[in-house]
Formats: structure tokens, C-alpha cells, sequence
């Protein structure tokens, strides 16, 4: 039982993803996460003044149920499935990350400089993390759905739609660490 | 019985975001940088994987456990929401280093700032919502 407590290789990962659709499949839905913010808006109040989360919140009650998994997993894996949660990622990635000041590549799970408690007390950190999130939510809801929506059940059902959002996904990503990471950090 | 199965699969995919390091913000970046197969094994394998359970399903038309037909949503025909929202989305899964299903293990996980990052996915889902209107779809 040792290898569950390391880092899952790739193709254990990948498997594993494909079964999560694959279970949701098999109960009757349809995989995909960013829709809950949609349905955390709407629990928000937000149907009141906007057409575009008037739902039956109810009938989402099932991907809420989902989320509470996903963050029990988390709680599960980070405390009793973890041996050592430092990433090992490329050392010349560790290299080029240091170079932009991220000290914690290589020896840590997320950055300290963006993910720590102290990080919360940094005005540049907190406003990152916000500017980040902000455009996740956004822009799935733009593109009509996440990683999970499109990358993994789109691309899975061969829907050209779920390609190009995965084009627009990368673009956005390179867009970022090859032009805007040198100017933020 | 049915809520229990949607918390079981959660709680297993949850397991696996934190464990295949998906939820890594580095794991992110090194895929962008082009440093490492990792993350491309992961989506390949799932793809692949994936191709092949959504045909089994479609030849032999298998039903869910609970006996009704396997539906699959057709996504709307559109180029520049596709590109336009994705490319927004890259932007924050790149800064960020968490798309929404990480979002959520690393809540788990507690790590107390990611709960910032959700708060503002809300907010920016929120946005979206106000400004649909007026964005070319």
C-alpha cells in the first residue's frame, strides 16, 4: 500500500479521471465542475435581477453533493494519504520559478508566496488570487464549461466545440507564464 | 442512496485531484512551460481512456445503473465563445494554478487562501452572468 501514500503516476491519474467520468455517466449525469459556481449564485440570490441564474438550484443537488466529496477527498488525501506533499517538479522549472521569486518550487504542494496564510496579509498575493479565480469563473462560464467539461467529457464525446475551448484554454495559459508571469513576479 | 453515490464519486475524485498532483499550482505551470509529460500523460490517458468508455456506451447503448438511456450534452455550435471564454479561462487557470475541481480539494486540503480564488470564480461567474448579453457568443 505504500505507492498510495506517493505522488499517483500519470497514467494511474489519468485512469482515475476517465473512472470519475465514466461512475457519473453510469448514475445518469454529466461531468463537469463549473457549473456549481453558477448554482452558488443563484443559492445567492442572484435569479432575483438576472435571467441567467433563474434555475431550480434543486435540481443540482447532486453536483453540490459531488463538490462536498471533491473537498472531502482533498481533506482525506492531503492528511492520510500524503507522505511528503512537495511537488517534484522538472529542476529547471524549479530554476526558472526561483528566478521570479518563488522560493517554495520544488519543496512544496502550492506556492507560500500565493497559498500561505501569510500570503493572505500581502495585498499583491490576495489581489492575484482574486484576478485569478475572477477569470476561471468568468471565462468558464463564457466557454460553457472547465477542465472537466470540456478537456475531459467534451474532448471524450469528440465535440469540436470542447476543442476549441481547450485551444482557447492553452492560448490563455501561455499567454500568461511566457508573457504576463515575467511582468507580475 | 443516489446522494450517497454522487458524495462517493466526489470524495474518489477528490482523492485523485490532490494525488495525481492536478491540483499542484507548479504542476500548472510546468505544463505550460512545456517541462514535463505529466499533466499531458494525465488529460492523454483520460481522453483516451475517455473515447473509448463514451463508444462502448454509444455502440451498445448501455443504460445507467438506474435504467434510463446515457444522455450526452450536444455543446452549441459557436467559435468565439469557445475561444474567447477558454482563452480567459487559461489566463486564470495559469495564474490562479487551479481550475474549479481543484478549487474545491484544495479547500479540503486547507489551504485557507485558495477559499479567495473561489470567492472570486463566484464573483467572476457572477459577471458572466451580468454581461452575457453583450459578449459576442
Amino acid at each position: 500500500m505504500d505507492w498510495i501514500m506517493e505522488p499517483w503516476p500519470w497514467y494511474v491519474s489519468g485512469a482515475a479521471i476517465s473512472l470519475t467520468m465514466l461512475l457519473l455517466l453510469l448514475v445518469g449525469r454529466n461531468f463537469g465542475m463549473s457549473s456549481n459556481l453558477r448554482t452558488f449564485c443563484t443559492i445567492c440570490g442572484a435569479g432575483r435581477h438576472n435571467e441567467f441564474f433563474r434555475i431550480d438550484w434543486k435540481e443540482q443537488r447532486w453536483n453540490l453533493m459531488v463538490v462536498l466529496g471533491a473537498i472531502l477527498g482533498g481533506y482525506l488525501a492531503a492528511n492520510f494519504l500524503t507522505a511528503d506533499p512537495a511537488v517534484a517538479i522538472n529542476p529547471n522549472t524549479v530554476a526558472e520559478l526561483e528566478t521570479l521569486g518563488f522560493a517554495s518550487a520544488g519543496s512544496a504542494y502550492l506556492p507560500d508566496e500565493l497559498y500561505s496564510l501569510k500570503a493572505l496579509s500581502d495585498p499583491k498575493s490576495v489581489a492575484l488570487l482574486a484576478l485569478g479565480g475572477f477569470l476561471v469563473g468568468f471565462g468558464a462560464r463564457y466557454a460553457g464549461g472547465c477542465t472537466s467539461g470540456h478537456a475531459i467529457s467534451g474532448l471524450s464525446e469528440l465535440q469540436w466545440p470542447s476543442l476549441l475551448a481547450v485551444i482557447g484554454f492553452f492560448a490563455g495559459g501561455l499567454v500568461m507564464i511566457y508573457f504576463l508571469f515575467p511582468l507580475i513576479f | 442512496m443516489r446522494t450517497l453515490s454522487y458524495l462517493l464519486i466526489g470524495i474518489f475524485f477528490g482523492i485523485t485531484l490532490f494525488k495525481s498532483e492536478a491540483a499542484s499550482w507548479f504542476r500548472i505551470y510546468e505544463m505550460f512551460a512545456f517541462d514535463a509529460f505529466h499533466m499531458y500523460g494525465i488529460i492523454g490517458t483520460a481522453v483516451t481512456l475517455g473515447i473509448l468508455m463514451v463508444q462502448a456506451i454509444k455502440r451498445f447503448k448501455l443504460k445507467s445503473f438506474y435504467g434510463e438511456p446515457i444522455v450526452f450534452c450536444q455543446k452549441e455550435k459557436s467559435v468565439s465563445r469557445y475561444l474567447f471564454g477558454g482563452f480567459l479561462f487559461g489566463l486564470g487557470w495559469a495564474l490562479a494554478g487551479a481550475c474549479p475541481g481543484p478549487m474545491f480539494t484544495l479547500v479540503g486540503a486547507g489551504y485557507i487562501p485558495v477559499l479567495v480564488v473561489l470567492a472570486a470564480a463566484i464573483l467572476g461567474t457572477y459577471a458572466y452572468g451580468l454581461l452575457r448579453e453583450k459578449l459576442p457568443h
